[in-house]
């Protein structure tokens, strides 16, 4: 009798043994998992905050939660979504972001507003688009996305630069998708509005 | 207030790239596209425009914070 106790004591402790290196081998293959993606969490970041130094400790402060609750992931589901919810919670949470000003200003400007601008400065008025195009500087576009305000920059930043879906968009920022696609149709013609500012000047 | 075809048709712009217009929609589009370069001009140049914003907004990751990140990992006991 207290033989057999001894032998089921035993396997309790070898199925122990057993889930915890089951569970050690999950938890590294998730970090690396997670560190693979860095690049990309860090590209989305970097205009989701206000500063690159903001960016770093947004992303650092990500990952750490991230190691921490790594049994909160569901496997199979879409890791770079589920980082990103964890930045863009974190984000709000810290009040990083300034006020929230939803922009419900009536918007003059059109979808080629831009083109129609960038065309007027060009002396010859009659150039082609990929030349047009060329116009606009790598610092006018960083300059002229952080002009654009947050709730229309974050959807911008996830859909266009993070091609994020309209869908993981939507749980990453937990608004209905019908408002990903205004805050986008809206948010790029907010960006195109300060890109012209930014390139041709607000003379005219 | 009526619109004009080419307001319509810059209305129509980012669904249409989107793909999110219905299939009646995006005919009617495709019809004012073939008939008007002034219109089919600015759809080329909003293609263009997104790709660029793409890879002008792309900053590569500092190295030393790939670090940071690894360090954050939890030991292993
Ligand atoms: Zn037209």
């Amino acid at each position: 009798m207290a033989g057999n106790v001894a032998v089921m004591a035993d396997e309790e402790a070898g199925r122990n043994a057993l889930r915890l290196a089951t569970e050690a081998r999950d938890r590294v293959r998730f970090e690396e998992d997670v560190l693979a993606l860095s690049d990309q969490v860090y590209r989305v970041a970097r205009h989701l905050a206000g500063s690159r130094e903001e960016a770093e400790e947004l992303v650092q402060e990500t990952y750490a939660r991230a190691f921490r609750s790594w049994r909160s992931f569901t496997p199979g589901t879409n890791l770079r979504a589920w980082l990103l919810r964890i930045l863009t919670n974190l984000n709000i949470d810290r009040g990083r972001r300034k006020q929230r000003t939803p922009d419900t200003q009536p918007l003059e400007e059109g979808d080629y507003f831009l083109y129609n601008r960038l065309e007027e400065a060009t002396a010859d008025g009659n150039v082609e688009e990929d030349r047009v195009v060329e116009r606009l500087s790598q610092d006018g576009i960083v300059e002229a996305l952080s002009a654009v305000p947050h709730d229309f920059r974050d959807v911008i930043v996830l859909v266009d630069i993070g091609d994020f879906s309209y869908q993981d968009a939507a749980n990453i920022l937990d608004i209905p998708i019908g408002t990903v696609m205004s805050r986008l149709h809206r948010g790029r013609r907010i960006l195109k509005r300060e890109l012209a500012e930014t390139a041709v000047g607000e003379e005219a | 207030m009526t619109e004009t075809p080419c307001e319509h048709c810059e209305r129509m712009m980012q669904p249409y790239l989107d793909r999110v217009l219905s299939v009646s929609e995006q005919a009617e589009a495709e019809l004012h596209l073939a008939d008007c370069e002034w219109c089919a001009k600015r759809y080329r140049f909003e293609v263009k425009l997104r790709q660029y914003v793409r890879v002008a907004a792309s900053e590569p990751m500092p190295p030393e914070l790939k670090e940071k990140l690894a360090a954050l990992r939890t030991p292993l006991t």
